[in-house]
This record gives C-alpha cells, structure tokens and sequence, in this order.
C-alpha cells in the first residue's frame, strides 16, 4: 500500500487524496511526502496510521527525503507506527500548537477516559468544547459499535489558529459501511451504503423506525450536520466510494439548510476510488460559525423527525380508487 | 416509590458511555418502571451528553412501557445542553411509535 501526503493536505482536495492511494499490495505500506512542503489534514494521518497498525509496525515505513515540515508528521506520532526512525530532533519546550496526537481507541473505557483528557489539549471554550466532544464522542462510538475492527479507531485533531478551525479525523480498518448495512438494508454499492448511513433515522441495526435498542441512527447526520451549519467540510471515505460534503456558500447568509438526504448537500461523490477495507470520516468545525450545542440541535432535530415523518408517510397505504 | 440515580457518580462530567447507559437501563430503570415505581436520573455536574447515550438509556422502556415511562422517568439538574438531547430523542421516538 502506499500514500502520499502531497503539499495540499485539506478536505477541498480530499477526492483527489483519496485517488492517489494504492492498495495493491497489502502486505506493506510505504508512506512518502512532497519533496518541499507537506499539508495534512487529521484525516490523512488516522488512515496512514490505522493501516501502519493493520499492516504492523515493521511493515511500514515512510520513504524518501522529508523536508522540514515533516517533523509536524513527528508531533503527531506517526513516526511511531512505522519502522522508520524520525530524524526530526526538537525541545519538549517548543511550542507544539494545539493538537491532539494520533491516539488508538480501543474500548467504550479506552473512549471515556480519551475524551476528558483530549480537549484540554485543544484549550476550546467551553462551548466549543461540548461541541468537539460530542463529535468525538459519536463517531469513535461508531467505530468501536459497528466496525467489528480488533484494532479500533485511529483518531487526531489539529486546531489552526489562522482560521480558527478544528479539523478531526477518525478513521478504522473494519468492515466498511456497506457491509454493516447489508444485512437490513442491501445497498447496492458503497456510495449508496455511505448514502443510507448519512440519513437521519437509518442504522445498520434494524429497519424500525426509532431505531434499535443501542442505536438510532444519528450519530453521522448529526455530525455532518454540525460541518454544514458551521460552513466547514465533512469527508467520508469507505470501499469504492468517497462523500464530500463542500464548504456553505459564504455569500448565502443565514443558517445553512439541512437535508436528509446527503446527495441534496453540495458535495461531490465518487463510487471508483481505490477500495479501502475500512472507514474514514473527516470534519472541519469553523469555530466563529459555531452556535451553542443547544441550539445546533434543535436545528438538526427538526430534519430528524421530518425524516422520520417523511418515511413513515411514504408506507401509507392509498385509498383504492375503482 | 421513587428511584433516584446520580448520573455524574457514573458517567462523569459528559455522557457518552453507552455501556454504562445499557446497564442502568437494564438493571434500573427497565425493572422499576416496570414495577410502578418512578425513576429520577439526576444530572447535577454533567455537562452534555450525546444522543446515543440518551437513546441508549431510555428509546427502549419508552417503546416498551411507553405512556408509563414517559409519565415515570423524570430528568433533574439538566443544563441546557442535556435538556435538547433528551428532547430530540423524545421526539423521535414519539414521531416513530405514533404515541
């Protein structure tokens, strides 16, 4: 396998990072970088560390020369996933930014004691810590429910002051979305797999409406949700197919629109992208966007239970006219 | 009677542990509301909770006992934020079971 994090690492590229992976030889990976200046998002990082992991540490490696601005790879920890040793030599007393490194996710435990330890690292507000822990909170749960991966998720995060942004990416080398919908609702490919698993109220769990005992089918919608009311990018990756959701228009003023169904969203898709056995999910909250939890889910459940409204209607029986 | 449970004692400041809220809703709250009795979850100190947590805890007796556990189950020292996550998943639920 092999990856490389170019010098344009965001989640508007996110498709064509996707596009240039290799999986073709699953034994190894070998991670390379541009050869002046590399960007990377969170989301780059977890999948190149969940597949370091899946493939073991001596199978993997990161290759050829790394400027300087791959020691931000060493902050991170992913020189510790691979068999190479970093050359980057830094004081413990430099600034390290705000950033949470590359962390295995193992148990709801592992997740419980994660989540209090994580944010201080981000030093948020407390409204906007809620915010990061809820995200968090839901898409490591889906990982460790659905994804049935021994190695759990991967997850990071980085803030950048410039933009004021928190970008998060949690990533595992499971089953995939299609197959953890299959079994209730046979999707036809991963796209449309990915489709399902982003509308409010479907879970890979039941078909029920309310979903099942553990789940209810909102952990994803709430969380895209929250990237589109906050103009920011949310990215999931899993098999063939690839969602972006874009970036709100920034000449359209008031809250953003929410949708069930995620085609509805400005974004672009993909069903060809080079199929990964597992699950990457990728989010951007703009902090100057964010409202107050309280009110971004009054927002996201209102389309919750239209949906749910929508659905039901849809099984209505017609009257039979002769 | 009434059942009171510490919520902060178990989950801590947020509520996102679903195997805790799995086993409050199968070794207190299922049982007691079955029962007749109350239950008072009380959230002084939390701060937030996720939809999976609150759906984990109560989507169940709600679709089982339903008018009974929406008339037994009582919520205390809720911020805001616990609050809408509890609401959404009411809604739903009641919008799912046509209560």
């Amino acid at each position: 396998m092999k990856i490389h994090f170019s010098n344009q690492g965001n989640l508007r590229n996110f498709q064509a990072f996707v596009r240039s992976l290799d999986f073709s030889d699953p034994s190894k990976l070998e991670i390379t970088t541009h050869d002046k200046w590399i960007t990377v998002h969170p989301a780059h990082l977890v999948l190149a560390a969940a597949l370091a992991v899946k493939v073991g540490k001596q199978n993997a490696a990161i290759l050829g020369d790394i400027p300087d601005t791959g020691r931000y790879l060493d902050r991170m920890g992913l020189y510790k996933f691979t068999k190479t040793p970093s050359t980057f030599a830094y004081s413990e007393k430099e600034p390290a930014g705000r950033f949470v490194p590359l962390s295995e996710i193992k148990t709801a435990d592992d997740q419980s004691c994660f989540i209090p330890e994580m944010v201080p690292l981000l030093h948020l507000s407390e409204q906007n810590a809620i915010v990061v822990k809820y995200i968090f909170s839901e898409l490591v749960r889906n990982v460790l429910e659905h994804s049935l991966s021994p190695y759990g998720a991967i997850v990071a995060a980085q803030y950048y002051k410039k933009t004021n942004r928190i970008s998060i990416g949690i990533c595992d080398t499971g089953i995939g979305i299609w197959k953890s919908m299959r079994e209730n609702w046979q999707p036809k490919t991963d796209l449309d797999a990915i489709r399902l698993a982003l509308t409010p109220g479907i879970t890979g769990t039941t078909r029920n409406e309310g979903g099942s005992i553990e789940n209810g089918g909102a952990g994803l919608f709430f969380t895209k949700s929250m990237a589109k009311i906050t103009r920011s990018y949310f990215a999931i990756y899993s098999g063939s197919a690839e969602y972006t959701l874009l970036k709100h228009r920034s000449d359209i003023k008031g809250t953003p629109t929410l949708y069930a169904d995620p085609f509805r969203d400005r974004h672009t898709a993909t069903n060809d992208a080079p199929a990964f056995e597992g699950t990457l999910v990728a989010v951007d909250i703009s902090l100057d966007e964010t409202p107050e939890l309280t009110a971004l889910l009054n927002i996201i459940s209102q389309v919750y239970d239209d949906a749910i409204k929508e659905r039901k209607r849809a099984k209505f029986k017609g009257p039979k006219f002769i | 009677m009434k059942n009171m449970i510490k919520m902060h004692q178990l989950i801590g400041d947020f509520a996102e542990n679903k195997e805790v809220a799995k086993k409050l809703r199968e070794e207190i709250i299922l049982p007691s509301l079955s029962e007749g009795n109350e239950v008072i979850l009380d959230f002084e100190g939390v701060e937030g909770a996720t939809q999976s947590f609150i759906h984990a805890l109560v989507s169940e007796p709600i679709r089982l006992l339903r008018n009974d556990a929406l008339e037994r189950l009582y919520y205390k020292n809720t911020n805001d934020n616990v609050q809408s996550i509890i609401s959404v998943v009411y809604r739903y639920m009641q919008e799912s079971l046509a209560i």
